[in-house]
């Protein structure tokens, strides 16, 4: 019977009642269990969050897994005959998706091991670790021992083996490492604004980890961000007048990039991770975090506070957020491949998981590679790079004088300038009449 | 945009207002920090105002319009701005003020005595509506019942029900009211926190309500706060004048015109929440002051389905409002007070004469939550 004292928390509180009804608890009988399983004793953390002390360990775990799993299998995010590069940071939550990664590979292992036909291959897995000292000079003391402690979890974590990249951040510029290291500050020394410094960061971040992914045959890119981070950026893309991108960045799936982006913990929070990590004894390695100043450090103060105001916040935050429409790219995209097991093909026609990569009706800002809302296209046409990207960007990170746009441009990493000339070439009018040309009876001339 | 702010500063003593490059610069400008003088300022705020009223077609002419006016410093701004471009560029619009009196002692009765000064001063008629006749409970009556927790849901149904009403009364065409960007970011956020995707998409319209009663639009949808309370600060001139059959006198105050408005707090307003949501937009003008029309921007471009559920809209079978349940809001609460049952009305529906919704009968009415109430200051958008 469930006691209805307010301060019993279990299922498992026995009650007496007395002759007029009500209802006597008596404490020193009280057994607390986890809410789950009711078997075992919950877990305390003790760590102030909510939820503290109402599972116990191994339901804990599960739970969060579970969440993991499901992600995967319902997005069709890592499939047997997949590539998997896992971006690892050496924090908390990299940490646990790498951790999840593998034992979802240790479990395939097993059962390609115990099958007789052997039919379902074991996906590759690889971890990419960014090297950012060069953009912030003050985590160049400790990233050596950084990088070397990565290496020793990631040997840790096999079989199956693991290949580590550790790409430094500057590798977007080219291989010659002093000239891309160069290349780096001076483009980033070309932006004012601090924010929009941040952000060029995180983009370049993410065309590094592009590269390596591509140039070494990974068809998936597993980042760990969770519900809190998402959370953030909800309000971040909100202030930074980016409300028409925003639903493509908070998604399962991200698949407008040549190695599609998958995110598996989008549905964990924070604390879960933390917890988890405590749990499980997973070692984070905290580089001296360069002080984040501006609009997103103002913002994860304010998510804080509201955390404090209401545990559910975030999670309130990012539900809202999935209800905007996604982009078409935010599935994992078609590809006419012959070692995709045949289970596995039915299974992502079946439930639709799939998009026709051929159906490319966005065009994309070549900074921030978010999806250009027609209301972006500036009046005058008098640069195309200006012309090319969304207002945010022109906003915060292009450089305020026009004159200065060309010598901008020739900074940014080859990677960007060649997706302005692709955005130049993109003329809706030319690009129907192509599609259409063949039902044409009007010769160039003659059309209207 | 630091370093550009830096070199202005270095620059500020001998620089003249950057956009007349005649007179010195009194002030920055909050929207754009751009060093102007006081002629370019009110110019500017003027005339930005005015392109709003245009490109969005708020108006068309011969329409009678009625300004909501609380006596605070939006409503007035507002209602001397619209008086001066209606005549300035012929709109041809019939103005009123429209005040509702919430019966709140030391608040509403001072800032009432501000509108009806408004009224003299600018020789717009004035309609005053009051909670006790229309709905027989003053906010004072309520909160002597309720308490300070949920005061302030009652409140904003009730005003939004009385602006209606009073507008229906005055048969006028359209209602407009002074909510600033600050507002709109503000709700934009709000609506995010609070997980309001059918708010979400309505919030940023700069017109509401067209299928309704009384359309209102919003024509102070992209000035900010700050310059709003700047405004009057700084006008002096002495102006006569007149609007079709309506004559006008505006008085000087000494040397500055002072706008007379009414600048205190509701005494019912409560912290937390919005205020949380409020200190953040504070903050993040002063790192980045475009961030509020970038808040709005984001607001509007946000892609949210058409379909996404729209309450239906019928009538109240008590009072004939609209109302998408089958009692309006402001029946079920008056109904909660009249019966003593204050919480009625208060978080989700639950039971009680709307109960009847599907989606909504899960739990009793007496275990309805006041977490989720609308803040003070705030119209449903």
């Amino acid at each position: 019977m469930a006691c209805n004292s307010s301060g019993c928390e279990s299922g498992g509180c026995y009650g007496r009642e007395k002759e007029n009804g009500c209802k006597v608890v008596d404490v020193k009988e009280t057994v607390r269990l986890c809410v789950k399983c009711k078997s075992n004793e919950p877990m305390t953390f003790g760590d102030g969050g909510s939820d503290d002390g109402r599972f116990c360990a191994e339901c804990f775990r599960s739970n969060v897994y579970g969440k993991f799993r499901l992600a995967v299998t319902s997005h069709a995010m890592i499939t047997p005959s997949d590539n998997v590069l896992v971006a690892f940071s050496g924090r908390s939550s990299s940490r646990v998706a790498l951790q999840f990664v593998h034992e979802l590979q240790v479990k395939a292992l097993k059962n390609y091991e115990a099958s007789r036909d052997r039919s379902l291959p074991v996906f590759g897995v690889g971890v990419a670790f960014v090297d950012e000292s060069a953009a912030y000079p003050s985590l160049s003391g400790g990233m050596s021992d950084a990088i070397a402690w990565v290496r020793s979890t990631v040997l840790s974590l096999s079989p199956p083996e693991k290949d580590l990249h550790v790409v430094p951040i500057e590798s977007v510029f080219g291989s010659d490492s002093v000239e891309a290291r160069d290349r780096l500050v001076k483009l980033l020394d070309s932006v004012s604004d601090e924010t929009g410094k941040e952000d060029l960061l995180l983009h370049l971040k993410m065309l590094s980890l592009q590269k390596v992914a591509s140039e070494n045959g990974y068809n998936r890119l597993v980042v760990g961000s969770c519900t809190s981070r998402l959370a953030s950026h909800v309000l971040t893309a909100t202030v930074k007048g980016r409300g028409y991108s925003l639903s493509a960045d908070i998604q399962h799936v991200d698949a407008r990039w040549k190695v599609p982006i998958v995110l598996p913990l989008r549905d964990c929070v924070w604390q879960e991770i933390t917890r988890l990590c405590h749990l499980d004894g997973l070692k984070t390695v905290e580089l001296a975090r360069h002080p984040q100043s501006g609009i997103n450090d103002l913002v994860s103060s304010f998510v804080a506070l509201l955390q404090e105001e209401n545990p559910s916040r975030e999670c309130t935050i990012v539900r809202t957020a999935a209800k905007l429409t996604p982009f078409y790219f935010n599935k994992i995209p078609e590809t006419d491949d012959s070692c995709v097991p045949m289970a596995t093909q039915r299974r992502l026609k079946k439930f639709n998981l799939k998009y026709d990569g051929s159906m490319t009706t966005e065009a994309f800002c070549p900074i921030c590679n978010g999806p250009l809302n027609g209301s972006d296209s500036s009046e005058d046409e008098s640069d195309a790079l200006y012309d090319a990207c969304c207002s945010s960007c022109r906003f915060q990170i292009l450089p305020q004088e026009p004159s200065s746009l060309d010598h901008f441009g020739s900074l940014l990493p080859h990677h960007m300038i060649s997706q302005v000339k692709h955005h130049q070439k993109f003329d809706s009018q030319t690009y129907l009449r192509e599609k259409i040309k063949d039902c044409l009876l009007l010769d160039d001339e003659e059309a209207v | 945009m630091e370093a550009s702010e830096g070199k202005s500063k270095k620059q500020g003593a001998s620089r003249l207002c950057c956009l007349c490059n005649q007179r010195r610069p009194v002030l920055k400008r909050p929207k754009t920090l751009q060093q102007i003088c006081k002629e370019c300022f009110y110019e500017v705020f003027e005339e930005e105002i005015h392109q709003v009223i245009v490109k969005n077609h708020l108006f068309k002419s011969g329409e009678r319009v009625a300004i909501g006016a609380s006596g605070g410093k939006d409503s007035t701004v507002l209602a001397y701005v619209l008086s001066e471009l209606n005549r300035r560029h012929s709109y041809g619009l019939d103005l009123f003020l429209l005040s509702i009196d919430e019966g709140i002692t030391g608040y509403r009765d001072d800032s009432l005595e501000t509108v009806k000064r408004n009224e003299l001063q600018y020789g717009l008629p004035l309609q005053i509506l009051s909670y006790k006749d229309l709905y027989g409970w003053t906010m004072d009556d309520i909160v002597k019942m309720i308490g300070l927790k949920n005061n302030c849901t009652f409140c904003g149904v009730f005003r939004r029900q009385a602006l209606d009403r009073g507008a229906a009364l005055l048969k006028v065409d359209k209602l407009v009211t002074g909510h600033n960007a600050d507002d709109i970011a503000e709700t934009v956020l709000l609506n995010i926190l609070r997980g309001d995707i059918a708010r979400l998409s309505r919030c940023t319209s700069i017109t509401t309500g067209e299928d309704g009663p009384i359309p209102r639009c919003k024509p102070f949808k992209y000035t900010y706060e700050k310059e709003i309370v700047i405004y009057p600060s700084l006008l002096n001139h002495f102006l006569v004048l007149s609007l079709t059959s309506i004559v006008f006198f505006f008085h000087t105050y000494a040397y500055f015109k002072k706008l007379d408005y009414f600048s205190t707090e509701c005494i019912y307003s409560p912290n937390a929440y919005r205020g949380f949501a409020r200190e953040f937009i504070k903050d993040l003008e002063r790192l980045r002051p475009r961030a509020i029309l970038d808040i709005i921007k984001s607001g509007e471009d946000f892609r949210i389905a058409t379909t996404t559920k729209m309450p239906e809209q019928g009538t109240c079978e008590r009072c004939g409002y609209i109302s998408s349940q089958k009692w309006c809001k402001a029946c079920v609460l008056l109904d909660g007070l009249n019966r003593g049952l204050p919480k009625m009305g208060i978080g989700r529906a639950r039971g009680g004469v709307n109960g009847d919704h599907q989606k909504e009968t899960k739990k009793p009415a007496s275990a309805a939550r006041s977490l989720e109430s609308k803040q003070c200051g705030s119209l449903d958008f």
